[in-house]
């Protein structure tokens, strides 16, 4: 979801998702960036994001992934969802933090 | 998951590895950018992406079909262990390969032969008229039952209400003459009705209509595929045409498909037989029936429907003024139809069957071979399996990998033996073993390639069974152990071995055994004495003189007398003669009755007695030796002198004895004149040397007052023989060719044969049984002496220490080659003792293939133990001599 969201705003490479998802969080998730490849290979193999070879800011070769509509419509309702989740969980916790 | 992306995971997994590359580089030049060294921002970069090969592993598994990448793993592991071995690799495939192919191949006869439907449409509904008369020996053998007469089958063909249709058929032999050389053809004489039951539509023209069958109606004639294309060379055009069949033109109507045969006989051209309804009598049992039954009735109810017409026949015909027509009631007639199938295969079901078993035998003890080698091998790989366990390789993980190893090889065998049984059928039908029925029909079909591929594995599977159940799973320490160079062979690792030998041995028994059985059959059937001598140097032919060619039966003799005299004449030749059938021939008998002299026939009934037609010196040409009395001379021929010579058995159930039987006198009806008996010859196996010969009248072959004929009677087919040293070459043929055509230029000579030939023929079942299960005897003995070498020279080369031991306390050499044999030959005594019951039990199933002995022949068995312990001394001599060869030094230096 949150490889999605980085995506909203345009084609991205792996580097740019990582970082993004690293500085997005406010370095909250530090994640190993390695493992976000498997994620994509995931992502793709449903139809959410598509790929393709092109080249990064600095001129190097680079796989390029973009959001496809199936994706986006996926992101709509799975941020939906988490929302729902989120408020549930925060109805249940309210008493223990007052 | 799908199995595209699974073929396209490599190209993934590149990609992939691009990608990551990308990664570590943008990731480089920014920390670069920070102001990191090169190499430090390289590593840093890869610190962060974490481990590059854990995660192109996770993507490359997500791909993939663990079960296929892990299969498709294993099968190169084994081929290249497979390649590693090739000495073990090429004995496992072809004996492996051997065992599929030749198991194939006789599947494949099985299947073709026995378990395919009949070519023809709806070929479940065909019933073959056959008909048991137990009343009417001789005429009604039990091989074809009696036959139908003509009257019958417009009776039957009438009123049944059980057939949708019904016909009669015969083969015979015809002249088609106005060509450049007369040429004798095979002809299928059909009544109406024949084609439709048979169903076949014809492949240009059109079959025989109603009109065709009307007696003196328009002359028409049918060609066989081939023969159209011999003669016509598949012209269309042909149809319509005429062609002049014994004298006569007939033309053309149609052309039936290729490989069309009525039952199994092959044809050249059909003709319609065209009966004189009004001149049909009850007798004249000649014609093979078939019926095609009504959907849904059985064969019991068409039994009893033309059961119930076979009065309604008697009371409609007869066999002319003043006869009884009843006197049939006494043949018990009754019919006994059966599958069409059946007639077709005849009694060679017992034959395939018996083959099919024996093959099977040696397929199993190629099995036991292969799982010996697959022992040896497992127990060499002992240690490695070990340590590959240790290192935590599973054992599903092992016994599948092992197991593939033996399926790779059973694979590859059946592609082997696929090719072995093409290769051998091809040879069949080259050879086309003469009473091998629907041998055209034969070929490796989708059944057959079935059967190879699941023998294949199943054969694999087995063989490879024993060795995984037993070192799958090893016990670590011990096999790291015993394995290990410190101890010699413990006695359990040979038991597996030692049984599967045992098995071997038992089985290789069994099948020499039938083997030997059938060599001493063939032996048997050797010396029986056929009743005619040398038939090597024995030429025949038939030559048949058509009525419209020449109608005056004074005329066919005197052409006939002729003919003789020029054979007679050429170079080398001793004597030439003539007779209606060559014993062994085979084609339609004549059976009849005669009436002795004084004896008194109850109910005027006398037995029937095969008659046969002879010119003089046919004794002494054919070499059947007169006992008593005197041959035939022309001026008794042409004289119509009452006189006739009949054979030993015949004289001695009429008059006692040989000389008794001289000058006494018989007749055919108790109407007819009486003949004297002027000659008693030697017995004749008429049908073939496995059957008791029959008692026969000899007539001449030019007669009055025959079969109710009293006007002048000639013989117009028969088989002319010719006694030369020169029988059967080329140039001797060509001779006889221009001495037949030099009396009459248009007498086609046909069937020109040796008499060694038609003898071979007649023995054709007992020695195509023979070679088969020769082939399967010598395979088995072969595998065997490879069982017993391999087991003896593993169990030397396990001992080498034992023996260094043995040998550095002083034992001698002698000594020791004699421990190794005698441990061999106390393996195969053991097989041989459970084999021996085994082949006493099975070898009853073969009994009606046997000839003169018993299932028990003890030479046989004596025999076949004898060589099966001859080969054991051998095979366990070999290796035994190389361990007695062993360096004491050597060997125990090797520690």
């Amino acid at each position: 979801m949150l490889v999605l969201r980085t995506l909203v705003l345009g084609p991205a490479h792996g580097h740019t998702i990582a970082h993004a998802i690293e500085h997005g969080s406010g370095e909250v998730l530090q994640i190993e960036h390695g493992s976000l490849y498997p994620a994509l290979h995931r992502l793709e193999d449903r139809g959410w994001i598509a790929s393709f070879w092109g080249t990064s800011e600095n001129n190097r070769k680079a796989r390029y992934y973009r959001l496809t509509p199936a994706g986006r419509k996926q992101l709509i309702t799975q941020t939906a969802r988490w929302e729902e989740v989120v408020r549930a969980i925060g109805r249940v916790l309210k008493p223990v933090t007052e | 998951m799908g199995l595209p992306r699974f073929l396209r995971r490599a190209k993934w997994d590149r990609e992939r590895s691009q990608e990551i590359e990308s990664y570590v580089q943008i990731e480089t030049d920014e920390n670069l950018a920070r102001g990191m060294q090169y190499s430090e921002a390289r590593a840093a970069a890869r610190r962060k992406f974490g481990n590059s090969t854990l995660i192109r592993e996770e993507i490359y598994n997500m791909n993939t079909i663990v079960f296929l990448e892990t299969l498709s793993r294993d099968v190169r592991y084994g081929a290249r262990m497979l390649r590693r071995n090739p000495m073990f690799t090429a004995v496992a495939l072809l004996t492996l390969g051997l065992g599929i192919g030749a198991n194939t191949a006789v599947f494949s006869v099985v299947n073709s032969v026995l378990l395919k439907p009949l070519p023809y449409p709806k070929a479940d509904e065909l019933v073959a008229l056959r008909q048991v008369a137990p009343g009417a020996a001789g005429l009604a053998n039990f091989a074809d039952g009696l036959l139908l007469s003509p009257s019958m089958y417009f009776t039957y063909a009438e009123q049944n209400r059980t057939f949708q249709c019904l016909g009669v058929w015969i083969k015979d032999t015809a002249s088609v003459t106005g060509v450049a050389e007369p040429e004798q053809v095979r002809t299928v004489e059909v009544s109406d009705g024949l084609l439709e039951t048979l169903a076949v539509a014809p492949a240009a023209g059109r079959w025989f209509s109603h009109a065709d069958q009307i007696p003196r109606g328009p002359e028409t004639v049918m060609l066989s595929y081939s023969y159209w294309q011999r003669r016509f060379g598949g012209d269309r055009s042909a149809i319509g045409r005429s062609i002049r069949i014994d004298s006569r033109t007939k033309q053309i109507v149609g052309v039936m498909p290729k490989g069309f045969r009525v039952v199994n006989t092959d044809f050249d051209v059909i003709l319609p037989f065209a009966f004189d309804r009004n001149k049909q009598i009850l007798a004249g049992f000649g014609y093979h029936g078939i019926g095609r039954l009504r959907p849904g009735v059985s064969i019991a109810r068409a039994n009893a429907d033309i059961a119930r017409l076979i009065p309604v026949w008697m009371d409609s015909w007869s066999n002319g003024p003043g006869t009884n027509p009843h006197v049939y009631e006494n043949w018990r007639i009754s019919p006994a139809f059966r599958p069409l199938k059946e007639e077709v295969i005849g009694n060679i079901g017992d034959v395939l069957w018996v083959v099919m078993g024996t093959i099977g035998l040696v397929m199993l003890i190629a099995c036991a071979n292969v799982t010996n080698l697959l022992l040896v091998r497992a127990e060499a790989r002992q240690q490695e399996l070990a340590v590959r366990s240790a290192l935590g390789a599973g054992t599903g993980r092992i016994v599948r990998e092992l197991l593939l190893e033996t399926m790779l090889i059973g694979v590859m065998g059946g592609a082997v033996g696929t090719g072995i049984a093409y290769a051998g059928l091809r040879v069949l039908q080259a050879i086309g073993p003469g009473n091998l029925p629907r041998v055209n029909e034969i070929s490796l079909d989708a059944r057959a390639l079935i059967f190879a591929v699941v023998l294949s594995l199943v054969s694999a599977l087995f063989a490879g069974l024993i060795p995984v159940l037993k070192y799958s799973a090893p016990g670590i320490a011990l096999a790291m152990r015993s394995a290990g160079r410190t101890a010699s062979a413990s006695r359990n690792r040979h038991r597996a071995r030692q049984f599967l030998l045992l098995t071997q041995v038992a089985m290789a028994l069994v099948l020499l055994v039938s083997a030997g059985l059938m060599i001493r059959t063939f032996q048997a059937l050797r010396n029986v004495e056929p009743g005619f001598s040398d038939p090597k140097h024995l030429q025949t032919m038939r030559i048949s003189i058509p009525a419209p060619l020449i109608a005056d039966p004074q005329r066919v003799i005197r052409l006939q007398n002729e003919i003789t005299d020029k054979l007679a004449s050429i170079p080398g030749v001793r004597t030439a003669a003539f007779t209606n059938e060559m014993p062994m021939e085979g084609f339609d008998h004549e059976w009849d009755t005669i009436y002795a002299e004084n004896r008194n026939y109850p109910g005027d009934l006398a037995p029937l007695r095969l008659f046969k037609h002879v010119s003089p010196g046919f004794f002494q040409t054919a070499g059947t030796r007169i006992i008593l009395g005197r041959e035939l001379t022309w001026t008794d021929v042409y004289g119509f002198r009452p006189v006739g010579i009949i054979s030993e058995k015949l004289a001695r159930e009429l008059w006692g004895s040989s000389a008794a039987a001289l000058g006494k006198r018989f007749r055919q009806y108790p109407s007819s004149p009486w003949r004297e008996v002027i000659g008693v010859v030697e017995d004749v196996r008429e049908h073939g040397v496995h059957e008791d010969a029959p008692p026969i009248v000899y007539w001449p072959t030019m007669t009055d007052h025959f079969s109710g004929n009293n006007a002048a009677d000639a013989i117009r087919d028969v088989s002319f023989v010719v006694r030369s040293e020169r029988a059967g070459t080329e140039s001797f043929i060509r001779q006889i060719q221009q001495a037949v055509w030099s009396v009459n230029s248009s007498l086609p000579v046909a069937s020109v044969r040796t008499m060694q030939e038609i003898y071979d023929r007649s023995m054709a079942r007992t020695s195509f049984t023979l070679v088969m299960l020769g082939i399967a005897g010598s395979m088995a003995l072969l595998l065997g002496i490879v069982g017993i070498y391999g087991v003896i020279s593993y169990a030397v080369s396990q001992r080498t220490r034992e023996i260094g031991i043995r040998l550095a306390l002083g034992a001698q050499q002698g000594e020791l080659k004699t421990m190794f044999v005698r441990q061999g030959l106390a393996l195969v005594g053991i097989g041989v003792t459970i084999g021996l019951s085994i082949a006493i039990a099975l070898t009853r199933l073969m009994k009606s293939l046997l000839f003169g002995i018993s299932p028990l022949d003890p030479l046989t068995y004596a025999a076949v133990a004898l060589i099966l312990a001859a080969a054991t001394v051998i095979a366990s001599y070999l290796p035994a001599r190389r361990a007695a060869a062993v360096d004491p030094v050597e060997a125990l230096r090797a520690e």
